[in-house]
């Protein structure tokens, strides 16, 4: 009999279904058969996973709390639980990939690190774990962002990383990435330390390995407080998707509805929106197949949204895959639904959530609960970075 | 018959379809094949092109914003093809040629008369998997790209597969228009790998710019590739071919 495969299993390519596989030029072809057997090698590593998990407890602070919102439950008539990766040392889920990939670096003997950030979030991490292991580290940003984005442009030079602006195309995390990707072209000693589930293979596995200490603990969690280690519903917001793979992972293969908040924009048919799984269609960015923003000639369209981390016209692969066969929802949430959710959260349980953690927030005002509904919210980050948006905002 | 050549000392050039105008395209080819180049690459313009430096970067954004697209281009090929005596060859990013529909795409080369088509993003186990019996069905021969550090027994795979198109060795590891081509420990490297690809051209790119680069490329490969300079040359107004030639 043919073994079912997991969601979360590859073929040997790297494809979930159709969507991801490694789709680069043979520039990078010795690089990716190199992390891909280092990657396999650490899977059943004792001393790898034993340090790993050591600098998550010791160093990020974990497990992170899983926090009952009172008030968000009467809200909306069962139990919402808020998963707290916004207290992970650095402020969001960035970390826990950060680590794991940094802890393979070294074992792979690089001294140079390359990243891409949006928001920030994963820039901040990349230098902070760059600085712990006293690695070169160099972060690409789009021009447009380190503008919208500026306190986490500080922390990363004051952890010592050089911050590279990307000119190209719409200044952004696509462009950013692009720019990485050039730079480990040209660098193939480098180790590029990529920050969602994106990429080419073994990238979107990698890094939902790394992030499913997140569902991981959520499960050992719920257990204690509830008696049953899974909810009903876990909502996470998605660009790349990386805190979304984490909070799934240890999910996908059992009926908890699993939930994917995409960043709407101005609307999903207003042209300025990053809802890939809605207005896109099947196409290669950065090295793997997955659902992209593009228009009919193939060119990718820049995507919108006031959240940086979320502005990114494709998805990894494994939610192209899950979302395709219907085992992830899609929703979307507009820039001012998340906006009214920071809101919301921060007066409700002084907690002031990133833009981007807001939009799945947000998304509990789109959906119908039960009263036997148990919710997890994963909050992937903190909004300092995001401050000064939220004191612009004239109804506040 | 392969309409490549072996051991003749040859030279190609990379245009950006649509770049400097959008209807520069066809004089282009017809002016560097009447000024002896030996076969052409006629860049498809993309909007994300991760394997090149600023100067294709730049052609490209330039070539999309002029209006070029995979339909134009095609329509410009259509109208030369007749005139046009040396190989050409499409070259480009894989998603354009996905969304425009990938057999649709190859019975479009066929038509215009296409040699042979790059592109750099597809590796060839993906070829192989998914795409390799399409491009047989309507017997578009693919290139693809090898690096020095690329196994002998890949080579000897991407060879036995080439036999109706060439092997194209990027020079060394970086996008394209870095200039440090030709560095002494290489060389070896790529005497070797022209005896891997026996009856099957070698042709070198990636960072070729000056007479010098080409020199040295015709002692090793059968083939020099000039992409970024050439670009740089219409820029500046220069007759880059005659600084090349004799």
């Amino acid at each position: 009999m043919e073994k079912i495969k997991k969601y979360t299993e590859v073929d040997d390519l790297g494809f979930y279904g159709h969507f991801g596989g490694a789709f680069v030029p043979e520039l990078l072809r010795d690089n990716l058969e190199e992390l891909t057997t280092f990657f396999l090698e650490i899977e059943n590593d004792n001393a790898f996973q034993n340090e790993f998990l050591s600098l998550l407890k010791y160093y990020v602070g974990r497990p992170s709390p899983l926090y009952l919102s009172q008030k968000l439950s009467n809200e909306f008539k069962c139990p919402i639980f808020l998963k707290r990766e916004d207290l992970n040392h650095t402020g969001s889920h960035k970390i826990n990939n950060a680590i794991g990939q940094i802890l393979l670096a070294k074992k792979m003997g690089k001294s140079e690190i390359v990243a891409e950030t949006g928001a920030g979030q994963h820039g901040v991490a990349t230098a902070t774990v760059c600085a712990l292991m006293n690695m070169k580290c160099i972060v690409f940003m789009g021009e447009k962002d380190i503008e919208r984005q500026a306190p986490n442009v500080q922390r990363m030079k004051f952890l010592g990383a050089e911050v590279i602006p990307a000119k190209s195309g719409s200044k952004t995390l696509k462009d950013a990435t692009n720019e990485a990707i050039r730079y480990w072209i040209n660098h193939t000693n480098a180790y590029y330390l990529i920050g969602s589930v994106v990429g080419p293979h073994p990238y979107p596995a990698m890094v939902a390995s790394f992030q499913s200490v997140i569902s991981k603990e959520i499960k050992s969690q719920l257990k204690e407080m509830t008696g049953t280690e899974n909810p009903t519903k876990i909502i996470a917001c998605v660009g790349g998707g990386s805190n979304a793979a984490g909070a799934f992972f240890e999910y996908y293969d059992s009926n908890v509805e699993l939930i994917a908040v995409e960043a709407g924009g101005l609307g999903v048919n207003s042209g300025y929106t990053a809802a890939t799984s809605v207005v896109g269609n099947p196409g290669v960015l950065h090295g793997s197949l997955t659902l992209l923003m593009q228009d009919e000639y193939g060119q990718v369209v820049e995507p919108y949204s006031i959240s940086a981390g979320l502005d990114y016209p494709g998805i990894g692969p494994l939610h192209a895959y899950t979302i395709q066969i219907g085992r992830t929802k899609s929703i979307s949430v507009t820039d001012e639904e998340a906006l009214k959710a920071a809101k919301k959260l921060a007066v409700y349980e002084g907690i002031i959530p990133a833009l981007e953690s807001a939009h799945a927030i947000a998304a509990l005002e789109k959906l119908k609960f039960e009263s036997n509904d148990v919710v997890v919210v994963n909050l992937s980050g903190r909004g300092d970075k995001d401050m000064e948006t939220y004191l612009n905002l004239d109804s506040y | 018959m392969n309409p490549f050549i072996k051991n003749k000392k040859q030279l190609s050039i990379f245009i950006t379809a649509g770049f400097p105008t959008l209807n520069s395209t066809t004089n282009q080819i017809l002016e560097l094949q009447s000024k002896g180049v030996d076969f052409i690459e006629v860049g498809i313009p993309f909007s994300d092109p991760m394997a090149d430096g600023v100067v294709i970067q730049e052609s490209s954004s330039k070539a999309l914003s002029n209006g070029m697209n995979m339909d134009i281009l095609f329509d410009q090929l259509e109208a030369i093809k007749n005139d046009v005596h040396i190989p050409l060859v499409l070259m480009g990013y894989l998603n354009p040629v996905l969304q425009y529909g990938l057999e649709k795409f190859l019975i479009k080369c066929k038509d215009v008369k296409m040699a042979s088509v790059i592109l750099p993003d597809m590796s060839f186990e993906i070829y192989e998997r998914f795409y390799q019996s399409l491009f047989e069905k309507y017997e578009i021969p693919m290139t693809f790209l090898i690096t020095p550090t690329s196994s002998d027994e890949r080579i000897l795979k991407i060879v036995e597969s080439s036999k109706k198109s060439f092997v194209y060795l990027v020079s060394h590891t970086s996008i394209t228009g870095n200039k440090q081509t030709f560095q002494e420990n290489l060389l070896e490297r790529y005497s070797e790998i022209k005896a891997l690809c026996k009856n099957v051209p070698l042709m070198i790119g990636f960072g070729i710019s000056t007479k010098n680069d080409v020199e040295k490329a015709h002692k090793s490969c059968d083939g020099a590739i000039i992409g970024s300079a050439y670009i740089k040359s219409l820029i500046e107004k220069r007759d880059l071919v005659r600084e090349l030639t004799p």
